[in-house]
């Protein structure tokens, strides 16, 4: 089969790779870039794993195609850390509210979680769990994933988050 | 260290030891993408199977046609049973004692049953080789209703076994019967009922289901010809079995087989088991000389790999009047699938089922379990669960409300009323068991009063008011569930996986600079051992767990173990962490001893170290003796500080816990509001309260689900139903309800730390409180058993038969 060019912004770099034209993005990012944080669940866009940013965008990235990332402007959990290389708010929040156990649905949930928080910078409990409702959790029963992102909105509002973790 | 050193509390601040909500050191790398999952490996040269599975439950092989598939760009082979017999693996051994076909052989069994397996270059390729094969199937009638598994006419299933009259486990009554497994006196028991005031009788089914942790099954196979080493990733929950099995099976010598489980996506006891596809990518990789991935896809998962439960038990309780229980009855028709290939020690074919007396002082008990073959997917795993213990937990706790309710008595109090009472522990329970510890009129009494059952109850009997009265279409139900569980297997007495006993293992080096490593042979899916495990090292040698690296799952450098599942991690690695720290920390006591120009005698171990007594200031901290540990050791005395204890345990231990929900469910809709779900869990010894509180919500959710709708269905044809998390119900935060947890510490007498294990309480406990909690709201209407899983469209249908709904 014949391959295509496809190049795209991740993570605020210019990458490009050679895929078919059938290929998903999610293991065009795995696979060719190399870009593993990025997991896959499901396949069929219930679990959310796979999500990424794409244009300001929640995008389950095993539901598109490579071709279709053409162009565009993509941050994956790779990009969530601190322009300084510390952990990012999301992923500290997570650590200190203990907000994963596998880990796996960890990344999905993070990218996720961060562009709610983009979306609503303060958002309800209720707001929260509607707003990673696309994201299935096997390990934390959602509880402290929920505390873990209030945690980071706290954080990035430049206040400070009292509650702990249950 | 003298006066100058920091005070006790600092000291063991510093130690993050047991029983502090320690941050878990995985989430460094998990929260940047940075975990290294089976699916990450990328070998050079790497190839990827997939495979070609049956549309058919039950079907004769006419033929399989591969011309066409090896013409498809990319395909490099295609491996069928032919094949496999040319090394002697169409059929695999499985831990029950049966024998599994790895790719079909003449036959399919079940739906998405393994029928060839398509190797290519890359996943792509392999899929358009798996469309390419050409398979010529002839249909047979299909067998889904364990109950139509033993009548005359049956169709044959397992024509390998068809004129076998004895099994792994003795005699077979019928070609599609696989065991009889029976316990407890008959004869007491029956006349136990004779005598009773009161009988109840109930055929209370747990349904299929599946654990699907959100990574499913997968490995990487490498074989290298010229070392003859065989190298495996994959996703494993017991790792060194895996190596066994693998070398048993393949003739390859164990000390060339590499088996390494990495980071493990969840696991619920979907990854204990061998599956066609480690074996596949093994022979491809053989085959091909080149390493092979094989990954199951969503649908695999929940259609082929491991379902749970299915258990149809038929449960029978004697009692006095005054609500005293007398005698158990319980036989079990158990589902298997198309092969046995149950994950239990090798001796226990119905697991611990035998638990089933639960909580209570039953004085006689009989338990007779008939394991059957259906066209359905072989299985039968413990999904967050010790062997059988969610099924005899769900079977006594619901029996438990059906004699209440046969009373008219409040069943919290029924419960009261029958408990072991903590003076009778050690308690020899009528089925066999030796339950360790137990405190549970005081844990029931502290949960009572925390939900404050009897307004409560007072709520729920104005709201039947309001409902008799027409003021309401919403019936509220209170679910009470008491339960003890079995963990921690086992004593090599009992318990063994294919011959190997079932202990576990720890080998702790402390380095010159006082910092170690400690290597277990357990394999954590998300429990967070590298942060627990060094907990109970920082306490038991007094080096600070930041200092102490555990590494697990890799079967050249950990010792042998058994592996995670059963909740047996806390209580038989953690025991033999706990051993093998106390060796280091004997070696220790005598090189301090040497240092300090004392006998070992006048020492006393004090937080991180070790002090003489009387006199305070003469003291040797961990980090000053690890040092003399590898230069000054006492004339006589092999230098180095390192131990290993492989740990047989004397017992299992019995966990337990009171679980309370409160729910509305409206009548005319069938949709149900969980109010409120408190769970109240003892545990023993609390290593880390943190991951303990996060684990008991995560099996919570998976009780919800279980209870409330999670379900593998088959229709009459034998074709799953329910094979994508579309249909398969995977609860969202949404509908996730609130979880309020609580505690009692009873520590487990005969374990080094007291503690009992925790993982899987909370799926045993919470499945019997949400089911009840439904029973309970339905049950003053005329109700007396509604079976799981209890979803919007059941809780309708029961409104319905019992006229509430037109």
């Amino acid at each position: 089969m014949s391959k295509v060019h496809v190049k795209l912004k991740i993570n605020d770099q210019e990458m490009e790779g050679l895929c078919e034209p059938r290929t998903l993005l999610v293991h065009f990012l795995r696979e060719n870039l190399s870009l593993t944080g990025t997991h896959i669940g499901c396949e069929t866009t219930h679990c959310g794993a796979c999500t990424v940013d794409l244009n300001g965008k929640s995008v389950k990235s095993c539901t598109m195609l490579a071709v279709q990332a053409q162009g565009a402007n993509v941050t994956t959990i790779e990009g969530m850390a601190n322009a300084d290389g510390t952990m990012g708010a999301l992923q500290e929040g997570f650590r200190q509210m203990h907000g994963l156990q596998c880990g796996y649905c960890t990344p999905g949930m993070i990218v996720r979680a961060h562009r709610l928080l983009q979306e609503n910078p303060n958002p309800t409990e209720e707001e929260i769990r509607f707003g990673i409702a696309g994201n299935l959790c096997r390990c934390t029963g959602y509880q402290n994933i929920v505390k873990a992102i209030q945690h980071a909105a706290a954080k990035l509002r430049g206040e400070e988050f009292l509650e702990a973790a249950e | 260290m003298n006066d100058m050193s920091p005070n006790k509390a600092e000291r063991e601040a510093k130690l993050e030891g047991m029983g502090c909500k320690r941050k878990r050191v995985e989430d460094a790398r998990f929260t940047q993408g940075k975990g290294n999952y089976v699916d990450d490996i990328k070998l050079p040269g790497m190839l990827f199977g997939d495979f070609v599975r049956s549309p058919h439950a039950h079907a004769r092989i006419k033929g399989i046609n591969i011309k066409k598939a090896m013409k498809v760009p990319g395909v490099l082979a295609v491996l069928t049973a032919t094949e496999l017999k040319g090394v002697n693996l169409a059929w695999m051994p499985t831990l029950a004692g049966d024998v599994q076909m790895v790719l079909a052989d003449g036959k399919v069994l079940f739906q998405n049953q393994e029928v060839a397996f398509v190797v290519a270059t890359d996943r792509y390729a392999a899929a358009d080789g798996v469309e390419a094969v050409e398979v010529d199937y002839e249909a047979l009638p299909v067998l889904v209703d364990p109950f139509q598994a033993m009548v005359k006419g049956a169709p044959v299933l397992r024509e390998d076994i068809k004129d076998k009259t004895e099994g792994a486990h003795g005699k077979r009554k019928h070609y599609n019967h696989i065991f009889e497994w029976t316990v407890g006196d008959k004869d007491l028991t029956d006349a136990a009922f004779r005598k009773a005031d009161v009988t109840i009788k109930e055929l209370i089914s747990y349904h299929r289901t599946h654990p699907s942790p959100l990574e499913t099954c997968q490995a990487v196979a490498s074989f290298d010809k010229i070392k003859g080493e065989l190298t495996v990733w994959g996703t494993f929950q017991a790792p060194h079995v895996i190596r066994t099995v693998a070398s048993l099976i393949s003739t390859i010598p164990e000390h060339k087989i590499h088996v390494i489980s990495p980071d493990v996506g969840g696991g619920f006891g979907n990854k204990v088991g061998a599956y066609p596809g480690y074996i596949c990518a093994i022979v491809a990789s053989i085959v091909t000389g080149k390493p092979v991935k094989w990954v199951e896809d969503r649908i695999e998962n929940l259609t082929a790999t491991s379902f749970a439960r299915d258990y149809h038990m038929t449960a029978e309780i004697a009692a006095t009047k005054e609500g005293k229980v007398q005698g158990l009855r319980v036989h079990v028709l158990a589902d298997h699938g198309a092969f046995d290939a149950c994950a239990d020690p090798s001796k226990w074919p119905a697991g611990f089922f035998n638990i089933v007396t639960g909580s209570y002082d039953f004085p006689v008990a009989h338990v007779a379990v008939d394991g059957v073959y259906t066209n359905k997917a072989p299985g039968g795993v413990a999904y967050r669960c010790s062997f059988r213990v969610t099924e005899a937990a769900y079977c006594i706790e619901r029996a438990m409300d059906i004699l209440a309710q046969k009373l008219k008595m409040d069943p919290a109090e029924l419960r009261m009323k029958n408990f072991i009472r903590r003076e009778q522990f050690p308690y020899q329970s009528a089925l066999g068991w030796e339950y360790d510890s137990g405190d549970y009129h005081t844990a029931m009494k502290q949960a009572m009063e925390k939900i404050d059952y009897q307004r409560l109850r007072a709520e729920q009997k104005r709201k039947q008011a309001d409902f008799k009265a027409g003021k309401t279409r919403e019936i509220m139900g209170i679910g009470v569930s008491f339960f003890t569980e079995i963990v921690g297997a086992g004593p090599s007495r009992n318990c063994d996986i294919l011959g190997i006993a079932m202990f576990d293992s720890c080998e702790i080096r402390v380095h010159p600079t006082g910092s170690a490593i400690a290597r277990v042979g357990t394999k954590s899916t998300g429990q967070g051992h590298e942060t627990t495990w060094a907990q109970i090292i920082a306490t038991e040698i007094g080096i600070p767990s930041a200092d102490v690296m555990v590494e697990e799952g890799n079967t050249d450098t950990a010792p042998y173990g058994l592996g995670t599942y059963g909740s047996r991690s806390t209580p038989v690695a953690g025991a033999a962490i706990a051993m093998a720290a106390r060796k280091i920390k004997a070696k220790a006591q005598m090189i301090a001893a040497y240092m300090l120009e004392v006998h070992e005698d006048d020492l006393q171990f004090d937080i991180d170290g070790f002090r003489v007594k009387g006199l305070p200031e003469k003291f040797k901290s961990m980090k000053e003796i690890a040092w003399a540990a590898y230069h000054s050791v006492p004339p006589g005395m092999e230098p180095g500080l390192e131990a290993v204890s492989y740990y047989d345990p004397p017992n299992m231990t019995y966990p337990f816990g009171a679980y309370f929900c409160v729910m509305d469910i409206d009548v005319d809709t069938g949709v149900y509001k969980i109010k409120r779900f408190y769970a109240l869990d003892d545990c023993g010894t609390r290593i880390n309260p943190m991951i303990i509180e996060g684990q008991v919500h995560g099996g919570l959710t998976e009780a919800f689900a279980i209870a409330m709708g999670q379900e593998i269905r088959y229709d009459a044809g034998g074709n799953v139903l329910t094979g994508s998390f579309m249909d398969f119900f995977m609860p969202t935060a949404v509908e996730t309800p609130h979880w309020e947890t609580d505690h009692t510490v009873t520590p487990s007498p005969h374990h080094p730390i007291g503690a009992k294990g925790v993982g899987e309480s909370p799926n045993v406990g919470g499945v019997p409180a949400f089911s009840n909690a439904v029973n309970d709201a339905f049950g003053f209407l005329g109700s007396t058993h509604i079976q799981m899983p209890h979803d919007y469209w059941r809780n309708w249908e029961a409104a319905k038969s019992l006229g509430l709904v037109k």
